[in-house]
């Protein structure tokens, strides 16, 4: 897979273009360098992207490469973001703007660790950036887990998307009238939201065309919304929030016994603005559909203070008939200054035939990398690597990391921005300090460099004009069905469409 | 679902509607996410002054307020903005680094400014719920930050000065009543 045929014929011409830089003059040592510094950024999504773009415009000598294990660009913006979110996904014309930038290029199906190793790339580049996200999922570790019928948030999402690794997911949608979603953050929501929405509004978007089919077979007539915490700590926010209420066709349920507050949940509503909006809505949706009659409405069930225990089978004994929740609690952790939830040692089982773990994203170490298992993230001060999490750690030289790599998986398409910004101003930082100023011999090759190493290992990659035509067929598939796009979803008619 | 889409938005979406042009497939790729979404749902609100289109503001074209930008390093740009227009034109228009991530479709935070006199904040129409849901998540939110998408120059904001948050991270102001967000 991935290997269809030799070097692309654009990167032939790029060697040529690209010679190798010119040793220093004694007279230039002083001074950061003027010519080119060459950077690689490991990832395609927000925080590849903006880092690239604050690069470009932060130093006029940077020539950025992105490279991907995907042929497509954007990241989560493509495979994360709800087909029923196209606003959002607005900011591809921005990242398209830097990636036409003369300085940049973008290279897709190059797998890090497979394709190319950190130790090629850190020995080719004055700067590597490393900006891969999180594709993994972190585990609730409880009996069950392995049943049918239990995915994660993440591969569903994936899934419903298109993204090429999940196409033949096929989660069984038609044996059950119930699903759990185990989380309340917003990816929770967006999972609930697609199950729930009608699928002639989902129709009229890029939703990938075997989802929309499954979907429209599906018999799921509950969604129960599964949070450790109250309403106060609900993770999501009052957009996805206010979308999800706002159903048509949809009965929401929430008690109003877990409405109620306790001080230390008004001390958390005061300090902050998200918390109290959020907390708002469900308040008044409470009252909303108090009483109301459910006129075979499909439904949506907040479930507050539970946590899942284990998963039960049904009666077949390899698909998953129910989760057994444990009533929780919340006491004030005195360290972090927050309410944690324990359990009360009460259970009771809510029957489903689906569940789908949102419960957080979790990133992947690669070979010569440090890594903090633990919180799941590079270990690094500013988005400079640190070779362990260890308090006398010192500085990976010409190593960086950017978003959820660097933060852990939180935050929007915009809080990339900010991290971005970040690790560039290190970068610079650095630049100004001379700190890329290698002797002459040890001058780093750049973009000729990942070329060689892409053409000896036989390495078919995708240029962003190959992006551009996988691009243009997708629409093209998608104005026959009135869809923004049709996206292509397995991994060979990708790489086909990109010739 | 849109309550109010900026006349950048709405330019986006006009442009890639527009009938008969030879750039359409290209201008699709700009404007694909907006104009789905007006399809899709069939109707979008366009709040009435970010409404306005050329022949609109014919009359208006030569009517211009001052603003002053101050950038994420302090750095002040005095700038006309034309009635009618976003302080994201404006800013875009006058090189001013301000980002505009959804292209004023009220689906981000990126163009949040903060307003640093509260009696200009207060003459400024108050946030619709979408703006808030995105003020949620902006960076270094303060009582008098809006979406730069959302605040539209008009006579009374003649001299506004809008701090780019970088800059004001900790910018606060003492001893006032804001309107609530």
């Amino acid at each position: 897979m991935g290997r269809v045929r030799p070097l692309h014929h654009a990167a032939r011409r790029l060697l040529l273009l690209f010679p190798r830089p010119r040793a220093f003059s004694s007279a230039a040592a002083a001074a950061p360098s003027r010519e080119p510094l060459h950077v690689c950024v490991v990832g395609s999504g927000p925080a590849g992207f903006y880092t690239a773009d604050k690069m470009l415009k932060g130093h006029e000598g940077a020539q950025v490469d992105i490279i991907d294990r995907l042929p497509t660009p954007f990241g989560l913006v493509r495979s994360g973001v709800a087909p029923d979110h196209p606003e959002t996904k607005i900011v591809v014309n921005q990242f398209s703007r830097v990636a036409a930038n003369d300085r940049c290029q973008f290279y897709g199906n190059v797998t890090l660790g497979r394709d190319v190793s950190l130790s090629e790339l850190r020995k080719t580049y004055d700067v590597v950036v490393l900006a891969y996200g999180a594709e993994s999922d972190r585990s609730l570790g409880i009996p069950g887990e392995d049943l049918r019928g239990i995915h994660s948030a993440r591969e569903f999402v994936w899934w419903y998307n298109g993204h090429p690794d999940m196409c033949n997911l096929a989660p069984d949608l038609q044996s059950t009238d119930s699903a759990v979603v185990l989380g309340q953050g917003n990816v929770a929501l967006d999972v609930a939201r697609i199950l729930l929405r009608c699928t002639s509004e989902l129709a009229a978007t890029d939703i990938a065309d075997y989802a929309l089919d499954a979907l429209r077979g599906s018999t799921i007539k509950k969604v129960y919304l599964v949070g450790r915490r109250g309403p106060v700590q609900a993770a999501c926010t009052a957009k996805e929030l206010r979308e999800i209420l706002g159903l048509k066709n949809v009965h929401v349920f929430i008690k109003e016994a877990d409405l109620v507050t306790l001080p230390a949940d008004e001390e958390e509503i005061r300090n902050s603005r998200i918390k109290r909006r959020v907390y708002e809505l469900l308040s008044k949706a409470a009252i909303a559909h108090k009483g109301k009659n459910n006129n075979g409405q499909k439904e949506l069930h907040f479930v507050f203070f539970r946590r899942p225990t284990r998963f039960l089978p049904s009666e077949d004994g390899v698909t998953v008939g129910a989760v057994q929740l444990e009533k929780t609690c919340l006491k004030d952790d005195g360290v972090a200054g927050k309410q944690v939830a324990v359990g009360t040692g009460e259970f009771e089982d809510l029957k489903c035939g689906l569940v789908l773990k949102s419960i957080g994203y979790k990133s992947l170490p690669v070979e010569g990398l440090p890594f903090d298992k633990y919180r799941g993230i590079v270990p690094n001060l500013k988005g400079r690597v640190l070779s362990s999490e260890s308090e006398n750690a010192t500085v990976e030289p010409g190593l960086y990391v950017v978003g959820w790599l660097k933060r852990g998986p939180t935050g929007i398409v915009a809080t990339n921005l900010h991290c971005a910004e970040e690790t560039v101003a290190s970068i610079l930082e650095d630049d100004k300090k001379g700190l890329f100023m290698g002797p002459s011999d040890s001058k780093k090759q750049g973009r000729r460099g990942l070329l060689e190493i892409l053409e000896q290992k036989n390495i078919r990659f995708v240029p962003f004009d190959g992006w551009e035509k996988i691009d243009s067929k997708e629409k093209m598939a998608g104005e026959l069905k009135n869809k923004p796009r049709e996206k292509i979803t397995t991994w060979n008619e990708i790489l086909m469409a990109s010739n | 679902m849109l309550a109010r889409v900026s006349r950048l938005g709405l330019h986006a979406l006009r442009r890639a509607t527009a009938p008969g042009q030879n750039s359409l497939a290209s201008r699709r790729h700009e404007a694909e996410a907006v104009t789905s979404h007006v399809n899709h749902l069939g109707k979008t609100f366009f709040c009435s002054n970010t409404n306005a289109t050329s022949s609109d503001r014919s009359s208006e074209s030569e009517a211009k307020i001052s603003v002053t930008f101050v950038d994420k390093d302090g750095e002040e740009k005095l700038v006309k903005v034309p009635i009618g227009m976003s302080m994201l034109e404006a800013a875009h228009e006058n090189d001013i680094e301000l980002e505009g991530a959804c292209e004023g479709s009220l689906a981000c935070s990126t163009c949040h400014v903060i307003v640093t006199d509260v009696d200009y904040y207060n003459k400024l129409e108050d946030p619709v719920d979408e703006e808030n849901d995105m003020l949620d998540l902006a960076f270094g939110l303060t009582e008098t930050s809006r979406l730069g998408c959302q605040v539209i120059a008009s006579p009374e904001l003649d001299g506004m000065r809008l701090a780019l948050p970088s800059a004001t991270r900790n910018f606060a102001v003492d001893g006032y009543v804001a309107k609530s967000h």
